[in-house]
């Protein structure tokens, strides 16, 4: 009996029978977040899916946390919703405890003690924060999945970020070329965001269907959608 | 620091805070020594458990200019020069290299940016920005935020 408990009874084979806990899957899909002087930009694609398998053509991967920060998550979609469910309950705690909204830099430093917390079984998150600061200007802010943040220009993440960063480095960091550039334009940015994931689209079998745009600015949030190849 | 990023910078935050209640209690900033064992045992607590950091800590006290060397296995060093981190082995060949206890300061800063370019040379996990601090019984002074292209280049002019 001893033995049936540790090899599978097959007179066949003795090989010991190997069981895993596999409590991570991905899920796909991309993110990407721009600031500008006076703006930020969320872009995400809409597809989800498992390996070969697409469960959802129709499927936000941004979320509006205030009416001037937007979350963008990619990784497993279970660690997703947890921590999007908790971080939506710490905003709203913030709101009732201090009688004000939060700002964004204090979303994204809770967001980053959060993410450390589970130090030790981590969500298989990467996140986006995007939105405006305190004094008004564009801000995005990119994690790992532990909790290390920064504050940046623009940041891409996901299943295609090796296709979508060096695109940015090239065409808004202005890596490793000479001369003066002018600023980023929102037009500009816009069209950047949408183009980068119709590239992104034709190279990785997880990015597609749809992309769907944030415009963060002192207006308020405006929404766009863009179609991508859905094969 | 150097090592994980997070667990680097969430200790480093920890740290700072337990400074900064020393500091409200006892009316007195605490000293390098003391900050430098607060790290250490609280990683020591978490040891074995993948923590990864490696760091310098540096400041001027009581008993004047302190540095200790503090990681993520419990170790606890204090001493004149430290290297940490990928490059390290680099950065101390440059260092030992140049180094002697009264090196006048600006000597001291042009070895110290000279190590970590080299570092950045060799190792591949090092590379970006070079930054310089000095610190002072005042306080810290940050001194410049260098690119290592601009660095290449100077040492290769300078060669010749």
């Amino acid at each position: 009996m001893a033995m049936a408990d540790i090899y599978q009874n097959n007179y066949m084979s003795m090989a010991p029978t190997e069981r895993r806990f596999e409590p991570y899957a991905f899920n796909g899909g991309n993110i990407l977040a721009v600031a500008g002087e006076d703006f930020a930009i969320v872009a995400s694609d809409t597809r989800l899916s498992q390996g070969f398998m697409i469960h959802s053509r129709d499927h936000p991967k941004a979320v509006q946390l205030s009416s001037s920060t937007v979350l963008a998550q990619s990784g497993f979609e279970g660690d997703i919703t947890t921590l999007k469910k908790h971080v939506k309950i710490r905003i709203d705690m913030y709101e009732h405890n201090h009688g004000k909204k939060a700002s964004t830099s204090a979303i994204a430093s809770m967001i980053s003690k959060m993410l450390y917390y589970k130090r030790f079984f981590p969500y298989y998150v990467y996140n986006i924060v995007a939105g405006l600061d305190d004094v008004g200007k564009g801000c995005v802010f990119s994690y790992d999945p532990v909790g290390s943040y920064e504050r940046e220009q623009y940041r891409a993440a996901g299943a295609a970020n090796e296709l979508l960063q060096p695109l940015l480095d090239n065409q808004i960091g202005h890596k490793n070329m000479e001369g003066d550039f002018l600023p980023l334009s929102k037009e500009k940015a816009l069209q950047l965001c949408i183009d980068c994931f119709i590239s992104a689209a034709e190279r990785d079998i997880t990015t597609g269907d749809c992309v769907f745009l944030h415009v963060i600015d002192k207006d308020g949030i405006a929404t766009k959608e863009f179609p991508l190849r859905r094969d | 620091m150097a090592g994980g990023a997070a667990d680097c910078s969430f200790w480093e935050r920890v740290l700072a805070k337990h400074c900064r209640v020393y500091e409200l209690r006892n009316k007195e900033r605490i000293s390098v020594a003391a900050a430098s064992k607060l790290l250490a045992n609280m990683v020591y607590g978490y040891k074995g458990m993948g923590l990864s950091m490696g760091t310098m800590i540096c400041g001027w006290d009581k008993r004047g200019p302190g540095l200790y060397y503090v990681d993520s296995d419990g170790q606890r060093l204090d001493g004149n020069m430290f290297a940490v981190g990928s490059g390290a082995t680099y950065a101390y060949g440059v260092l030992d290299a140049g180094y002697s206890y009264d090196l006048p300061i600006e000597r001291a800063l042009a070895l110290g940016q000279q190590a970590i370019y080299h570092a950045t040379h060799r190792d591949a996990y090092s590379g970006g920005n070079v930054n310089l601090y000095h610190m002072k019984e005042t306080g810290w002074e940050h001194i410049g935020w260098t690119d290592v292209l601009k660095l290449h280049y100077q040492y290769k002019n300078e060669k010749k």
